[in-house]
């Protein structure tokens, strides 16, 4: 067999596609549904029930997408270049950090100014913690799909030393946390007594914000020059190297926002458990919009909500909740076979 | 005891194999995926099925040894979606191992959990038990350290010396290095090269499972998550700083599992003055350096990552 280039497709076979996608997932799915001896049906209708069936459900998935739009514009950007950051979990710790090292009290500002300074410090810890193996990629040629790996777990084990050491909560019972971030250091609820807080909005501007940049300047266009073919990028004198740079301190940045986003706005301190894994969902986040910023919006949303109706679902009906992960992951592949098959036909001899 | 003093302690020694051999086992499966020029990020989450699977098969009543087919057969499976979706369809390989990864390891969560949904301590098996060569376990230190393993340990050094001869010494290995180094070559001597790809990925797959599966049924007796750890990211790094030969490897993933074994006996003795998740942090610091400090001088498969299509050049 081989594949056959296609002339580009329409917009609405270009949104067929991923359709098509779920629809496949949603198959593959309901044989282990059917496993654990439960219906597909009422499975899938309890998870959407779960995730959009209620004001309360609706709100719970925008709080649950927060994290994700962040990790997966930091997912979209970077892999656009052609940069495979795989370690928004370690840069997303790392923001969390910064926000209660200086959001615990150090700075004796009012919130208006505290908020931005505090977004700013944990976007630049992101930032460099994803530019070492940037360099290490671009100087050594060291692969950074294994560094950003192996980061996450260095990460989350500083972390562990800070939560038992220095940022120990003296209050917290033993318990590996930090202390909570001051009154003038939390992102405000959008809606009075529910979850949802600023931090929605900013991921909101944060992605258009993004979009600009990839779309309209000059960085966008060199980054995905970069990502499509660098040796022509760099016959045509883009400095790729310097790119991959620039590239890898938004990604950071923009991962480390999940992690100020999480503590500033919803959990109040640093815990082990203040990411559920957003960091590689973020990559199934992206890859599901086509690393399209705006997109990652959508995406983010209906990833959260898979999440949070498995939830709901497993407490209803017998089905662990891990479904909600095999769902993610089986969407991921379905989404890059989906994304293959608007640009190629498969020839069978 | 004095921290030097542990080196020349037989038992650190036994301890350095034991932990090296789930790494030998998915380290080889790697570098054969890797010499037929397909990078397999599914390896963390091929280990953990590998590591469920065997486990499972003993606790449901199964045999030890069919335990490590059936985490072998379970690891070629996924071995074989990897393949399907990089070589003859080319997909990114970076996206496709990490969903595999992700795939892997949730459908090991769901089905452990519909299998076990009452537990709250993971149920034990009986595992392997150690077996001592006769004559060879009798040499001090290192007899003793190489001959009183489990029978997977002895299978792990079997798997570096098979993979060596396989790859150096037939022409199906042949086949498999210059699938990764100019496939058209390969194509050229009427080869396919997307089946040498896609049997290598099976194979390499099998051995990674099996590797996860030591976990389960020899190191260890029970299955708990994220048990796999990293492990598998790092048995990448091992493969370059093995520059990609399976001897170099096997050396690198010996002197990693000593690195390993020595910083947990440092700290128990360093009594508690450095924090011990510094030590924790010490192998995967250890990859990234290892990496660093082969960068310069390695020399990729040529054709590692680039998807081959029949009659392009």
């Amino acid at each position: 067999m081989r594949l056959e280039a296609k002339p580009a497709p329409t917009l609405a076979v270009t949104l067929l596609f991923p359709l098509a996608a779920i629809v496949a997932t949603l198959l593959l799915v309901s044989l282990l549904v059917l496993a654990a001896g439960a219906s597909p049906f009422s499975v899938f209708y309890l998870v959407a029930r779960g995730a959009a069936g209620s004001q309360f459900a609706l709100l719970e998935t925008l709080t649950r997408a927060t994290p994700l739009i962040f990790t997966g514009l930091a997912v979209a950007v970077a892999f656009r270049a052609k940069l495979w950051n795989i370690g928004a979990e370690a840069q997303l710790y790392i923001g969390g950090v910064l926000t209660v090292v200086l959001g615990t009290g150090a700075l004796p500002l009012p919130s208006a100014i505290l908020i931005p300074v505090l977004m700013a410090a944990a976007m630049a810890a992101g930032a460099l913690l994803l530019l070492g193996p940037a360099v290490l990629k671009t100087r050594f040629g060291v692969d950074e799909v294994v560094t950003t790996l192996l980061l996450n777990f260095i990460v989350l084990l500083f972390v562990s030393m800070l939560l038992e050491g220095v940022l120990k909560d003296p209050m917290g019972l033993g318990w590996p946390q930090s202390q909570k971030v001051v009154a003038e250091a939390q992102l405000p609820r959008l809606i009075q007594g529910k979850r949802l807080h600023l931090g929605f909005v900013i991921a909101i501007i944060a992605a258009v914000v993004v979009w600009i940049v990839t779309k309209k300047t000059k960085l966008g266009y060199e980054m995905r020059a970069v990502g499509h073919n660098p040796e022509g990028a760099r016959f045509v004198g883009i400095p790729v190297n310097l790119v991959l740079m620039k590239t890898a301190l938004l990604s950071g940045g923009l991962a480390a926002l999940a992690g100020f986003s999480e503590v500033s706005g919803l959990k109040g301190n640093l815990t082990l458990d203040l990411s559920a894994g957003y960091g590689y969902t973020g990559i199934v986040v992206a890859m599901l919009a086509m690393l399209n910023p705006l997109g990652v919006i959508a995406s983010a949303i209906f990833v959260a909500g898979i999440f949070v109706g498995a939830d709901a679902m497993s407490r209803a009906a017998k089905v662990p909740s891990y479904i909600a992960d095999v769902m993610v992951a089986t969407s991921l592949l379905t989404m890059v076979v989906a994304i293959l098959l608007t640009r190629y036909r498969i020839r069978w001899r | 005891m004095d921290a030097l003093e542990i080196l020349f302690t037989a038992s650190f020694w036994v301890a350095v194999i034991r932990i090296a051999s789930p790494l030998i086992f998915a380290t080889m499966g790697e570098l054969i995926c890797e010499r037929a020029g397909v990078l397999n990020l599914g390896i963390e989450g091929i280990m953990t099925v590998g590591a469920f699977a065997g486990w499972f098969t003993v606790y449901s009543g199964g045999d030890l040894w069919a335990g490590v087919l059936v985490a072998a057969l379970a690891g070629a499976l996924f071995g074989l979606l990897h393949a399907t979706l990089t070589v003859p369809l080319g997909l990114s390989q970076h996206v496709v191992g990490i969903g595999v990864t992700l795939l892997a390891t949730s459908l090991t969560y769901f089905t452990y959990r519909l299998a076990l949904p009452e537990v709250t301590s993971p149920p034990k098996i009986e595992p392997f038990q150690p077996l001592a060569i006769p004559g060879l376990s009798n040499i001090p230190v290192l007899g003793e350290a190489l001959f009183t393993q489990t029978p997977l340990t002895y299978l792990a050094f079997l798997a570096v010396v098979l993979v060596t001869w396989v790859l150096y010494r037939t022409p199906v290995g042949l086949a498999v290095r210059a699938a990764g180094e100019n496939p058209s070559a390969v194509e050229a001597q009427g080869i396919s090269v997307t089946g040498i790809r896609m049997g290598a990925v099976v194979a390499g797959s099998a051995l990674m499972a099996v590797g996860g599966a030591f976990l389960t049924m020899s190191a260890f007796n029970s299955f708990f998550f994220q048990m796999i750890n990293g492990r598998g990211w790092i048995c990448i790094a091992l493969v370059v700083f093995g520059s990609w030969r399976p001897g170099k490897a096997l050396v690198g993933a010996i002197l990693f599992a000593a690195f390993d074994a020595y910083q947990i006996r440092l700290q128990q003795i360093s009594g508690g003055i450095v924090p011990y998740q510094v030590f924790l942090m010490m192998p995967y610091a250890l990859s990234i350096l290892a990496l660093i400090l082969v960068a310069r001088r390695t020399t990729y498969p040529k054709a590692l990552m680039i998807p081959y299509q029949k009659g392009e050049r």
